[in-house]
């Protein structure tokens, strides 16, 4: 009976394996820094990260859940707070109305959002031939795979096979599901200037605003990661102590 | 129990005169006599207990910051994230606090369907924890909706519009819960008032759970009852409280396990979209714990008969009692029902699999037969079995079990 049970169980674990494995490649997996029960972020990655976002990223994807301020954040890139000032005045913002009732722009400051690129998501449809860029805050925790997938996807361009013919606005990517995606490749050699004088290869420039991606979604993993260990340490000794207790406790009842 | 429990100070004196307190919980819940061979699937009551108030606490606060608009939630889910102090580690306690609710719940169920705590004399007790148990689903799928992601969304309207299948009236129901024409803010809005209101409810039950409990006294492994006034019991305080304790601490380990390490395992990638109208999710999959009724209700290819068969499969275990025809209690003494007891956990291990996968081909053959015999399991089994299981015999009291090979040889050497 058992047998028979196991049996059915395997048989169903094998066809849902064959049906998940024809949808797409299987992401790559580089060794994250923020991976791992102590992990943290590399302060250097991140902030090449921010980089490439503004420089090359910005230009379709908004990241609306994130200030300014918080690039200066502990367990963040950890700009220097003048550096954050300096970098949040390179953008416009609306303002609030003057003494005439006028909306004028003024430079963003620390307590803004990121500026988005767009006025609203028409604008944004209307530039990009009908495809929405998606807001870029949670992207690493709204997508199967996470980092990894965002990394792949990120250098997974390649020629189309020449049986395959692509619409308009339609590129071929190894990573993405039916290997088709509606944004143009994003990163080339040199796309980016690293003012820290790493070599600004797609890998690393993928490595960088991917880290920098899974920061902006959990901008609170390393504090999470500290205090968990020192939480789950608490406990064990706790239930070590409890455990002896209770065969005290216990000692004369048969 | 020891009914002449007197205060020592003159204030508890006092007190005690005009709200006997300190005599229910000194008098009577600390020396609560608890039969001495309770075994570790006897600690969820306690592990429950504390879980409902840690979301309770948890959720108090998070309300404090939620706003429950269509327009808001999802950014304000994220402002307590990002900007409310400590704010992460709330939400993700109460988010993974449901799962390790529900991963507690299922193990009591089991443990008294295992060990028969539902049989006579404690048919009340089991009914109050199927009514908590409907409560408990309730508001997990209510507060599932108010992050108002993209499975949030989806979610809200596929277990909404199943009202629709009520004939004549269901469409007008469905309007009247949606408060409009589709799923938007003022489902929200309601959804969030009774996602506040019913863990008070469960509260209530509880005490009501606790209460009927300590009329009959705890079942034990054993099934039988405890000989009055033997050496069958031992106090709650200290035995229970310190058993029970660890047990608490061990379960927390897992839990700051998921909180703190993988706290998004749990959840679906799509819930960190916000909820789209014109954009259904490939798969719209429910939370974990609910899988099984997932599968049942899809196992049916009549949206009607899918409902009745989904809420039928819980309301089933109020009518267990009854529906178990076994003088046995423990399943230790029932060697027929003890395989088919595993043979049930399988297959709603099964279902839970099923509801996870699309309903169609092999899977939705599969998910018919695991449904069948879900409620043959309680409709044909249950009722058979006492008929035709032929029992071992039962010990005549708790501590006989457990004395040792030469002490027992000794009795029976003694006794012929």
């Amino acid at each position: 009976m058992k047998k028979f049970i196991i049996n059915i169980i395997l048989t169903i674990l094998f066809f849902s394996y064959v049906h998940a494995a024809e949808e797409m490649n299987e992401p790559l997996h580089p060794d994250w820094s923020f991976e791992g029960p102590l992990g943290k972020f590399e302060r250097a990655s991140l902030q090449r990260g921010y980089q490439v976002y503004t420089e090359v990223c910005a230009g379709c994807h908004s990241m609306d859940l994130l200030s300014y301020r918080n690039l200066v954040e502990e367990g963040g890139p950890e700009f220097s707070k003048d550096q954050a000032k300096a970098m949040a005045a390179m953008f416009e913002t609306k303002g609030s109305p003057n003494e005439e009732g006028e909306i004028t722009m003024r430079p963003a400051i620390l307590s803004d959002h990121f500026v988005s690129p767009w006025e609203n998501e028409q604008q944004a449809r209307a530039a990009n031939g009908g495809a929405y860029p998606p807001d870029l805050s949670v992207i690493v925790k709204a997508r199967e795979g996470g980092a990894d997938y965002i990394y792949s996807l990120l250098i997974g361009y390649e020629d189309a096979p020449s049986e395959m013919s692509l619409d308009d606005g339609v590129y071929y990517n190894i990573y993405a599901k039916g290997n088709k995606i509606a944004m143009p490749q994003p990163l080339y050699e040199d796309g980016v200037e690293y003012t820290d004088g790493t070599v600004a290869t797609p890998e690393q420039m993928a490595h960088d605003v991917t880290m920098f991606l899974t920061w902006a979604a959990e901008p609170k993993l390393e504090a999470r990661k500290r205090i968990g260990f020192k939480v789950i340490s608490y406990l064990i000794i706790l239930s070590f102590l409890l455990y002896f207790t209770n065969r005290r406790i216990w000692k004369d009842t048969h | 129990m020891s009914d002449n429990y007197e205060p020592s100070s003159a204030i508890g004196k006092w007190f005690d005169k005009r709200l006997p307190l300190l005599t229910l919980f000194a008098g009577h819940v600390l020396p609560y006599p608890t039969p001495k061979n309770l075994n570790y699937w006897w600690t969820f009551g306690g592990i429950l207990t504390f879980c409902l108030v840690t979301q309770i606490v948890t959720g108090l606060v998070l309300a404090m910051h939620y706003v429950a608009d269509a327009e808001q939630a999802f950014t304000s889910v994220e402002h307590i994230m990002r900007d409310v102090n400590f704010g992460w580690m709330l939400r993700y306690i109460h988010a993974n606090g449901a799962s390790m609710m529900f991963m507690a719940v299922y193990i009591h169920m089991a443990r008294s369907l295992f060990y028969g705590s539902y049989k006579e004399p404690r048919e009340l007790i089991w009914i109050i924890g199927v009514f908590i148990f409907l409560l408990m689903i309730a508001t997990a799928f209510m507060g599932y909706v108010l992050p108002w992601g993209q499975m949030s969304f989806w979610a809200a309207t596929v277990i909404t519009n199943l009202f629709s299948a009520i004939p004549l009236v269901g469409e007008s129901i469905t309007n009247w819960l949606w408060g409009g024409y589709s799923v938007g803010s003022p489902l929200l809005t309601r959804f969030f008032t009774l996602h506040y209101l019913m863990p008070f409810l469960i509260f209530a039950l509880v005490i009501l759970h606790v209460w009927a409990l300590h009329v009959p006294g705890n079942n034990n492994p054993e099934g039988i009852d405890v000989v009055q006034g033997s050496q069958d019991t031992v106090p709650f305080h200290p035995h229970y409280v310190v058993k029970d304790g660890l047990a608490l601490v061990v379960f927390l380990v897992i839990f700051a396990g998921f909180v703190f390490f993988v706290p998004n395992l749990l959840g679906h990638t799509d819930n960190y979209i916000q909820a789209n109208p014109l954009q259904t999710p490939e798969h719209i999959v429910p939370e974990w714990y609910f899988l099984p009724f997932y599968a049942i209700l899809r196992a049916v290819p009549d949206k009607l008969g899918g409902v009745i068969l989904m809420v039928s499969s819980i309301a089933i275990l109020a009518f267990l009692p009854w529906l178990d025809t076994s003088k046995v209690r423990s399943a230790k003494y029932r060697p027929l029902y003890k395989q088919f007891f595993w043979l049930f956990i399988a297959d709603v291990i099964l279902l839970g699999y099923l509801g996870a996968q699309s309903a169609d081909g092999l899977f939705l053959i599969i998910s018919r037969i695991a449904t069948a015999y879900y409620f043959i399991h309680f409709l044909v089994l249950m009722p058979l079995l006492g008929f035709v299981e032929k029992t071992k015999p039962l010990p005549k009291s708790i501590s006989e079990p457990v004395l040792s090979k030469e002490e027992r040889e000794a009795q029976v050497a003694g006794s012929t």
